[in-house]
């Protein structure tokens, strides 16, 4: 046995996730990424604002990169989500097959509420 | 880093093997941007260590160990996680669950980075991206391939991901879903590859060599053939 299968312990870590206790979304809810084009460096993808999804999970709370990348503190910090997009929703001409899937991190205040059914399916995988 | 060198000997054992390939070269060619003037990022860079070296805060030989240890340990730290996962279904869950905290429990310290493992699934293949730049688990990979940080595989994998997966030499059909990740924020992500069949009673050594890094990002999975059990 190497050094490294070692140093492998049975001792349970405390959980590394940041709690969100103050957030505006759960798992499952649909939402709408806002349309909006402002300067500045933002984490949100052009290509999915104003498309609709499906939150996946939960991040926690973390510094606001659009602070932090000019030098200020991210504070307060902001809800984290991963969010599910079906891909021929986010790109009308998608060639694959209508159950292929694209997830990405969006920062709460990037987020709003959507109504209407036509959700993304879950692969149950994050148990 | 608690102990820097619990992975010294499982890097070593690899380099070893690499080394003996046949056709291997020990150099590699001068990439071009070392030839002329260095640019200004360089410059800047230069200024800033002597700088920090100067007032005390860092020495050149922390430098030089971090950039050694980027290059010899970081790449292999995420085939030792994943080929325990391959065997230890408690700690595959735990993986699952919370990824920095799982690999904290072998050793490897993540440093800054959150990490989110996906599972491939025989109806579910993962690929991670990042579109707004090159976010990359470098803790558990080392550094981003070339082209993973090109802007053909940033701007096309995301609407395109068969296209470019079948570029790589990997066809998937139809009834698989591909689940693409954009890397676009504070998570980093690592796929958790499905063991292949003819693999039952490997070492995790063995296992870990067949889970490559393209078998980690998902443009390709692991296959036994490609191993020596």
């Amino acid at each position: 046995m190497n050094r490294a299968a070692r140093g492998r312990t049975r001792k349970p870590l405390p959980s590394t996730y940041n709690p969100a206790p103050g957030r505006r979304f759960n798992v499952g809810d649909a939402v709408v990424i806002k349309r909006s084009f402002p300067p500045g460096h933002r984490r949100t993808p052009y290509y999915i604002r104003g498309k609709r999804g499906v939150i996946e999970r939960i991040c926690g709370a973390f510094p606001n990169p659009e602070e932090l990348a000019y030098g200020f503190d991210g504070k307060p910090a902001k809800v984290l989500y991963r969010v599910r997009f079906l891909q021929n929703h986010v790109w009308p001409d998608y060639a694959g097959p209508a159950s292929d899937i694209i997830e990405m991190e969006i920062f709460e205040h990037w987020l709003e509420p959507a109504s209407g059914p036509g959700e993304p399916p879950a692969p149950d995988e994050t148990g | 880093m608690s102990d820097p060198s619990a992975f010294d000997h499982y890097a070593h054992q690899k380099k070893h093997v690499h080394d003996h390939e046949p056709g291997h070269h020990d150099h590699a060619p001068v990439a071009a941007q070392d030839e002329g003037p260095p640019s200004e990022y360089e410059i800047m860079s230069r200024a800033m260590q002597e700088l920090l070296e100067a007032k005390g805060v860092i020495t050149a030989e922390e430098v030089r160990r971090r950039m050694e240890t980027f290059e010899e340990e970081f790449p292999y730290r995420g085939s030792r996680v994943i080929a325990h996962a391959w065997t230890d279904p408690a700690f595959r869950k735990r993986l699952l669950k919370d990824g920095k905290a799982a690999c904290a429990e072998m050793g490897v310290e993540l440093e800054a980075d959150r990490l989110i493992a996906v599972e491939n699934m025989p109806e579910v293949h993962n690929l991670i991206v990042c579109t707004l730049c090159s976010c990359y688990p470098r803790a558990l990979l080392g550094m981003p391939p070339t082209w993973y940080k090109s802007t053909n595989y940033r701007s096309r994998v995301v609407f395109e991901p068969r296209a470019v997966l079948k570029e790589f030499g990997t066809v998937l059909p139809e009834h698989v879903t591909v689940r693409v990740h954009d890397s676009n924020a504070d998570m980093r992500y690592v796929v958790v590859p499905m063991r292949p069949k003819g693999t039952e009673g490997w070492s995790e050594e063995q296992l870990a060599e067949i889970l490559t890094r393209d078998t980690l990002v998902g443009v390709t999975v692991p296959k036994a053939e490609s191993g020596n059990p």
